[in-house]
């Protein structure tokens, strides 16, 4: 089981406490389709992703956005049970998503990306790296049903 | 592979950093250190205590040694050659280190604090990939 200080926990929950979960999804996983292209594979159903202007527009990449950041919210409640706050998520990432857990990290670096954009110095290195752990973490998680 | 746009945005972001990259530097390298303690393995012979001169010296470094590279984006290879070769027979840094994840990462939020909004989507890809490049390069002569 992951040790979080109470400093860390109150890195967390004082950053989450003033993000917008809608807009930073929706900034995250766009910015996860457009610096990472190969992971529009599996958003080929979504619509136009032609552009860096298309993905950020496109009204379902900015509630796919939300969706995954909202699901993160339940992490940051659950940070002590992870693993079974997870365990449902991971199954269906691996059985019917069929996608690399290697994503997971790539998407949680650009979500310390936008937040450390959003936050500017505020997002210090302490914060992000109890951030990083933080992502590392339910990557981790997400990634523990993969057989 | 780095666009022509992409080479643009960089040079014009480091353009816009105005006598802050030495400053972005040591961040950089002190969030590395925070965030990915195993990165001090490389650095028992430095003081890594925050601000530490040896930090704030090798931030500017690594820098300068960025800042030349994007001065000569069109030929990576032959501007990173000394590097290469120090990173390969002497350093001997494992790769990963500097491919993507940590000091790419470290500094790509170093940079985005200072910037916010213009650490744009597009701004974020270039440097992704550029630092990508540079870690490639620095990697070539390993084996």
């Amino acid at each position: 089981m992951v040790h979080w200080s109470a400093e860390e926990k109150q890195l967390i929950t004082s950053v989450w406490g003033k993000v917008s979960v809608e807009q930073c999804g929706a900034e995250a996983l766009a910015r996860l389709l457009i610096v990472y292209p190969w992971t529009q594979r599996f958003f080929s159903d979504f619509g136009n992703l032609s552009s860096p202007t298309a993905i950020i527009g496109n009204p379902r990449v900015r509630a796919h956005g939300k969706k995954v950041l909202t699901s993160f919210g339940e992490a940051i409640k659950n940070l002590d049970n992870l693993k079974s706050t997870y365990s449902k998520l991971s199954e269906l990432h691996c059985d019917k998503l069929h996608v690399d857990p290697e994503n997971f990290r790539l998407l949680g670096d650009i979500l310390v990306i936008v937040l450390a954009a959003h936050f500017g110095k505020d997002f210090t290195p302490a914060c992000q790296a109890t951030w990083q752990k933080l992502v590392g973490v339910v990557a981790h998680a997400l990634a523990r049903k993969y057989h | 592979m780095l666009t022509a746009e992409d080479k643009k945005l960089i040079q014009q972001l480091w353009g816009k950093l105005g006598g802050a990259e030495e400053e972005i530097g040591a961040d950089a390298l002190w969030r590395m250190f925070h965030s990915y303690p195993p990165t001090k393995t490389y650095f028992p012979h430095f003081d890594l205590s925050q601000g530490s001169d040896q930090i704030r010296g090798h931030g500017k470094k690594v820098v300068a040694a960025l800042g030349n590279a994007i001065k000569n984006m069109d030929n990576l290879s032959q501007a990173l050659s000394e590097l290469s070769n120090l990173h390969a027979y002497n350093l001997r840094v494992d790769p990963p280190y500097f491919s993507l994840q940590f000091l790419s990462q470290c500094l790509q939020v170093a940079l985005a604090t200072r910037l916010g909004k213009e650490y744009s989507p597009e701004v974020h890809s270039a440097v992704d990939k550029f630092m990508s490049a540079v870690a490639s390069v620095l990697a070539e002569k390993y084996r």
